[in-house]
């Protein structure tokens, strides 16, 4: 039978009369675990907006009409020559459009999957700007402005003007901050567009669209779905692209796999897209964990130090709750304790002042030109972290113990009382 | 008269670098209600032989008998609770835990018991200091009292748990004259009222003269038995 109150009892006396070192010991966990909360709370929060950059605005799901050439050429089909080796050199795509073949029933069936939470439709035109004697190279987006706006946050992008300015236009134009600083243009101002053939289209600058990434800004623009068709000379079964957003995310390879075979198109899913973004992800939790963990190793020595050194004090202690009949297991509990409520205590104060120290971070200014929608530095407040802060201080002192607190298990009484 | 405690045929070997016998083929018993003193020259194995009654060294042949029961050949765990309940153990440095205040080093074997509620081990253990008139340093911490208190307080924390037997290594030998007779008195005054058998380990021949039987031994064995 053990009595745990009292092991506790006496763990508690025996740090409390040496309440330097134990501290000393609790303020190394302490220094680990706010490392840990600060680190952890710090990277995700960035990895959760560098996420968010991305995933905000790419579809789940991307479908388009690549042109490439045939996988199977005309040979193929001769069967005489199957089992002889065919090379066709100088191979080219066939001629055809761009266009997604027959949109709008793809665009019907996308929506009444359950799996789909919202399809947009758009139109993407290669263009020239034009201003003065200036002339860019560009392209412009035909989108249904709310509807992007909705699925995929389009408005977090506009930094000037806005999108229901934009769907309420049929003649006006969202352009990038890139191409606006390259032509000195500004919200209200005229823009001229050129499409391929060179007919040209005054269109009205109703907001600047600015979305961090500066290649994207240097080129893109956006305008109603309508308007682009115009530009290109087209109807309105005309669809370049189709994006798609679901309620899971994870389903998106998949039904891009089946929508790519059964209706013979490319669709693109978001994790093929942004394999590189996780690694990133990866790496940086990486770095966070391997720190923590380096800096909870050195506290653990720490204790193991001051536990070792406080048993060879306590020898007389051992020796004396070993005779009245404490068990050596008592005895190892007790040691034990003393190392776990070091823990306790400067895991407790560890996740207190990452915290603080966290709520100071989000605090602290961070504006830059990439990300016009971030003002302070990202911090993620998630609660697990912290529950695993305090998890992780008593798991590293309960290693840091265990050792010194078999040795104190061990001390044979008589040794002891001989020894004096 | 029934044995509390009987040793029989008991051997100690110590395996350092040669082979050394410090405890040779010693039987004795000790009774309900005895006190018995065992004396020696310096070297001849009480010590040792008090360390094996005491269940702490389990590294010995022979056979040792609490209230019947074998204790030979028990578990740790099993022994450990044997020495809480049944034996009370004066050490002759006066061995507390120095962080802890005099009650609660009294109070501590029975906590450790775990049969009664906190109220009445504490009610019990102020009885026994009060017995022993050191009730007054009850609250002092155990490290800022002197040696003789120590002593009766060492004495109050053997007697917590009611035990079968008392064991004492020297535990006059630390202390003057005026405090040894004191603490012989008040063991002597235990052993007849309370019924309690007594084994004391003494150089003090006057001490050992006052007790119901003297063992003696030599390089190891039993001299005489006074019987
Ligand atoms: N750990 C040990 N290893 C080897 N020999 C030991 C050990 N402990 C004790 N001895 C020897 O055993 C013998 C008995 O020692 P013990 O301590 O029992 O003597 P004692 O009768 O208590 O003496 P004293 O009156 O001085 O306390 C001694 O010769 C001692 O040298
Ligand atoms: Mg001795």
């Amino acid at each position: 039978m053990t009595n745990w109150g009292l092991l506790l009892k006496i763990a508690k006396t025996h740090l409390i009369t040496r309440i330097k070192q134990s501290s000393v010991a609790a303020l190394g966990v302490t220094f680990g675990i706010a490392t840990f909360v600060i680190l952890i709370s710090f990277m995700t929060g960035l990895n959760g907006m560098l996420d968010g950059l991305i995933l905000n605005r790419t579809p789940h799901i991307h479908i388009y009409n690549d042109i490439k050439p045939s996988e199977d050429q005309p040979i193929d089909y001769f069967d005489e020559l199957k089992n002889s080796f065919n090379v066709v050199n100088s191979i080219k795509p066939k001629q055809s459009q761009v266009r997604v073949h027959n949109a709008k029933a793809l665009i019907n069936f996308l929506e009444k999957d359950k799996r789909v939470k919202g399809v947009t439709p758009q139109v993407a035109a290669q263009v020239f700007y034009l201003a003065g004697s200036s002339q860019l190279n560009g392209r412009v987006n035909g989108i249904n402005v709310l509807d992007e706006v909705t699925l995929f946050n389009f408005d977090n992008y506009i930094v000037k003007g806005s999108a229901e300015a934009l769907a309420k236009n049929s003649e006006g134009i969202l352009i990038g901050s890139g191409v606006a600083a390259k032509l000195s243009l500004d919200i209200g101002d005229k823009v001229q567009i050129s499409n391929i053939n060179g007919t040209i289209y005054n269109l009205k600058i109703v907001g600047i669209y600015q979305s961090g990434l500066a290649d994207y800004d240097n080129i893109q623009s956006f305008a109603n779905i309508k308007t682009v068709q115009r530009i290109l000379g087209e109807g309105s079964n005309y669809i370049s692209d189709i994006n798609v957003k679901l309620h899971d995310l994870s389903l998106a390879p998949a039904m891009a796999k089946r929508l790519e075979s059964e209706f013979d198109l490319t669709a693109i899913d978001i994790e093929t897209a942004n394999a590189q973004f996780e690694t990133g992800t990866n790496i940086r939790n990486l770095i966070t964990y391997a720190v923590s963990i380096t800096l909870l190793l050195v506290a653990g020595f720490g204790i193991y130090n001051i536990l070792n050194m406080l048993i060879y004090e306590k020898m007389n202690d051992i020796a004396i709750l070993k005779a009245t009949g404490f068990s050596g297991n008592d005895v190892k509990l007790i040691f034990m304790f003393q190392a776990m409520l070091i823990g306790l205590v400067g895991g407790v104060l560890g996740v207190g002042i990452g915290y603080g120290v966290s709520v100071i971070i989000s605090h602290t200014p961070f504006e830059t030109e990439a990300l016009p929608t971030i003002d302070t530095f990202p911090v993620n407040f998630n609660g697990t972290y912290y529950v695993i802060g305090v998890a992780f201080a008593l798991i590293s002192t309960f290693f840091a113990g265990y050792l010194p607190a078999k040795k104190a298990q061990k001390i044979d009484p008589v040794d002891i009382i001989r020894g004096q | 008269m029934k044995h509390v405690l009987q040793a029989r045929n008991i051997n100690k070997f110590f395996r350092d670098a040669e082979v050394f016998q410090a405890l040779k083929d010693v039987s004795f018993n000790v009774d309900k209600g005895e006190f018995v003193s065992i004396m020696g020259k310096s070297g001849c194995g009480k010590s040792t032989l008090l360390y094996i009654l005491s269940t702490m060294d389990t590294n010995y042949e022979g056979e040792l008998v609490l209230n019947d029961k074998v204790l030979t050949g028990r578990s740790a765990q099993e022994l450990a609770v044997v020495r809480n309940e049944h034996i009370g153990f004066i050490f002759q440095f006066h061995y507390l835990l120095p962080e802890f205040s005099v009650l609660e080093n009294v109070m501590l074997p029975a906590k450790k018991f775990g049969l009664k509620s906190k109220q009445e081990i504490e009610h019990d253990a102020m009885e026994i200091l009060r017995r022993l008139d050191v009730h007054e340093q009850a609250l002092k911490v155990a490290a800022k009292i002197s040696g003789g208190q120590k002593q009766r307080i060492a004495i109050a924390r053997s007697l917590i748990n009611n035990p079968t037997i008392i064991m004492g290594d020297e535990p006059t030998g630390n202390l003057d004259t005026k405090n040894s007779e004191n603490v012989f008195s008040i063991l002597k005054e235990l052993s007849h009222e309370n019924n309690l058998s007594l084994l004391v380990v003494t150089h003090d021949t006057d001490f050992a003269a006052k007790t119901d039987r003297i063992i003696t031994m030599e390089d190891g064995k039993i001299l005489s038995d006074g019987l």
